[in-house]
């Protein structure tokens, strides 16, 4: 998975404005990331088969084949994460946004040290802190998370970083209900007042990939009032 | 608004309450009139039956009184022939012969009606309807041609009065029954007829709460087709402009955003340098960061006041705690005691979370521009949820408790600009957001008694929005 232990950061930009292109990108190199600019969906498709990136940051109002597009193409080439960028305030953006395979959003204007905070909360490894278990087994699911492998009646699951993430948290969680801020905080490093709809959104996602049947989930349960929890 | 109110103050009562009433009048004068008719007929039919059982039993009476006398009999001899009489019930006898008179156990002479004495004295029979010691009464007088005599029969009338006044109360209640159940019926007819309104009412209230695309169907009636047609025509040229307006806040908002971003992004690569910059140039910096954080807080809050105005400003509704929101709230300001009830673990509500969390925010700023900073939030909780805000600050005047809320405005206290760093939007916000979540705010005095400023935000416990499209 993604970095390359060594070898700088690469952030793939998608970005019509040529003033905020610039200075976002100078504002991602003072955080000593290799930032490439593109200013179209097509270049950055262009861009990013001819080299993937690390990071995709994503602005949804583009000239040509929009930035949902853009982050469904990229989305089918590899697990990258994909922040958007949302100028309108309603909330059909956002939704739209996640449901395309965007890891995480942020509103313009947004402060540059936000955007810094979010491409490191999504860069991070799945919990390497306090040692999980190598392998988590519930059901005919399989979750080994120190090798980043999830497999369903023996076969290979392919997630995204951060669905994969969310799987290992729940999965450690031995059953306990975990709250969409508790989630927010772990997988996203958001605090207590993170946009819930984040967990939402990728839990359906998770569950479209691991449930047999997504609209009757036998693993990821929602628990009303609460949150989530994964069933043996 | 200025708009014109087509409405009829006289008519406080709704037009179907109208139409009840209309039918429960009605209802009341068919059936007094019915009633009544049935009393006098009944009255008149009672009366003549013993009218004519009284007549006829008289003069049997009088013919037999008549054959049983003789030239010598006295008044003394009168009981005897008297016990042989027919008795009626409830009637009397009263006997004249020669100058001496045979009273009733209860009547004597003076208790007859004077005409009818006159008219006996003329040898003629006669018979009176009159009243005798103030009851009606039925009097039959018959001159015994034969002698000097004269037989007087005086019959009540109470069995009569009886019968009518159990008849009178039975009418009374069926006329209420008819009237009551006039008045159901109005009321099921005006209920009938007003579903049509109602129907349209309901489209009305649909679109004032966002459903713009709401329209009414085709209608049976052709003059409520007409209305159904109008109506719909208002409706469209409502969600035009209102999207024509929505339209303009969202590019407004492109528009404005995307210099700031390059803004926000500049400066912020600038205060990651400042220490290559000189010390004028820093403090330069410093304003510019200020105002570009107080820059983005008034386009943020115009937009989304151009969002409410527009109607299109909807709630991200999610499951929130309002224990643990409200926890996470104070924690970044020791200054601040939460106060749950006792009992309270959580309390889970659906709400747009970022919404409250400005709220709070607005609040807790508020406070610490006017008040001198918050010191307590206190949750309380029944069929509704209110979170107050207190601080330790002047208060509120009385006469500000509402114009606080709107835009722009700023207490007595808070001519100053300057440097205070408020946009003027924020408690108008906060208005606004909880309108949204059909909840409300207000200002008033601390519950202690103490000086100080308490704003107080109720929410609903189950948000019924009834509009699925902010159901996310």
């Amino acid at each position: 998975m993604g970095q390359h232990r060594g070898v700088s950061t690469r952030i793939l930009t998608v970005e019509d404005d040529e003033r905020i292109r610039t200075a976002v990108r100078l504002a991602l190199e003072e955080e000593g990331w290799d930032v490439e600019e593109t200013a179209s969906g097509e270049e950055a498709l262009e861009a990013f088969t001819r080299q993937p990136a690390d990071v995709v940051l994503i602005d949804i109002m583009l000239p040509g084949i929009d930035g949902f597009e853009v982050c469904r193409n990229i989305r089918r080439l590899g697990d990258v994460p994909i922040v958007m960028v949302t100028a309108r305030s309603d909330s059909h953006d956002v939704v739209a946004g996640l449901e395309a395979g965007a890891d995480d959003y942020l509103r313009k204007p947004f402060d540059p040290k936000e955007l810094s905070a979010r491409i490191r909360a999504l860069l991070r490894r799945a919990r390497t802190d306090d040692g999980p278990p190598t392998r988590i087994q519930l059901g005919q699911l399989e979750v080994r998370p120190e090798e980043g492998v999830v497999r369903h009646a023996g076969d290979d699951v392919h997630l995204t970083r951060t669905e994969f993430r969310l799987l290992v948290e729940l999965a450690t969680a031995d059953g306990r209900v975990l709250s969409r801020e508790d989630l927010l905080e772990k997988v996203w490093g958001y605090d207590y007042f993170g946009d819930g709809r984040l967990v939402d959104v990728h839990v359906r996602r998770l569950r479209t990939k691991i449930e047999p049947d997504p609209a009757n989930p036998r693993y990821v349960i929602t628990v009303r009032g609460m949150g989530y929890k994964l069933q043996a | 608004m200025t708009g014109r109110a087509v409405a009829d103050d006289a008519n406080r009562l709704g037009l179907g309450g109208r139409i009840a009433m209309l039918f429960a009048v009605g209802g009341l004068l068919v059936s007094s009139l019915l009633a009544t008719s049935t009393l006098v007929l009944t009255r008149r039919q009672l009366v003549e039956s013993r009218e004519g059982a009284a007549a006829a039993m008289a003069v049997g009476n009088a013919t037999r009184l008549s054959n049983q006398l003789t030239p010598d009999s006295t008044i003394e001899d009168l009981p005897t022939i008297v016990d042989s009489l027919t008795r009626l019930e409830g009637g009397q006898r009263i006997i004249r012969l020669g100058d001496d008179w045979l009273p009733a156990p209860e009547l004597d002479r003076d208790d007859l009606p004077l005409d009818l004495l006159k008219r006996l004295e003329q040898r003629a029979a006669g018979q009176v309807l009159a009243p005798v010691r103030g009851e009606p009464h039925f009097v039959v007088g018959i001159p015994l041609t034969a002698f000097d005599a004269d037989y007087y029969a005086v019959v009540d009338l109470v069995e009569v009065s009886d019968t009518l006044d159990d008849l009178r109360i039975i009418l009374l209640g069926a006329g209420a029954a008819t009237t009551v159940l006039a008045a159901l019926l109005g009321l099921w007819a005006s209920t009938r007829m007003l579903r049509p309104l109602r129907r349209i009412r309901g489209a009305a209230e649909a679109i004032a709460g966002g459903r713009l695309d709401t329209r009414l169907g085709p209608q049976a009636d052709p003059d409520l087709d007409r209305l159904s047609d109008s109506f719909n025509e208002m409706a469209r040229a409502l969600e035009n402009r209102i999207h024509r307006d929505a339209r303009f806040a969202s590019d407004v908002s492109h528009e404005l955003r995307s210099p700031l971003t390059t803004l926000m992004a500049g400066v912020g690569v600038l205060d990651a340098r400042r220490d290559e910059l000189s010390e004028r140039s820093r403090t330069a910096l410093d304003l510019l960061v200020q105002d570009l954080k107080r820059f983005n807080r008034l386009v943020n809050e115009l937009l989304e006041i151009s969002g409410y105005d527009a109607g299109v400003a909807a709630l991200d509704l999610t499951e929130v705690d309002v224990v643990r929101f409200l926890q996470a709230t104070v924690a970044a300001d020791p200054a601040l005691v939460l106060t749950i009830p006792p009992t309270t673990r959580s309390l889970v509500i659906d709400a747009d979370k970022r919404r409250l969390a400005r709220v709070m925010a607005n609040l807790l700023d508020n406070a610490r521009r006017y008040g001198g900073g918050a010191t307590a939030v206190i949750l309380e909780h029944d069929e509704t949820i209110r979170i107050a805000v207190e601080d330790e600050g002047p208060g509120v005047p009385e006469t500000e408790r509402h114009e606080i809320f709107d835009r722009f405005a700023r207490g007595s206290t808070g001519g100053r600009r300057g440097d205070d760093g408020g946009t003027g939007l924020g408690l108008s916000l906060v208005a606004e957001d909880l309108r949204l979540h059909r909840g409300r705010v207000w200002a008033e005095d601390r519950s202690d008694g103490r000086d100080g400023a308490r704003f107080v935000l109720e929410l609903p416990l189950n948000l019924t929005l009834g509009n699925p499209e902010v159901e996310w």
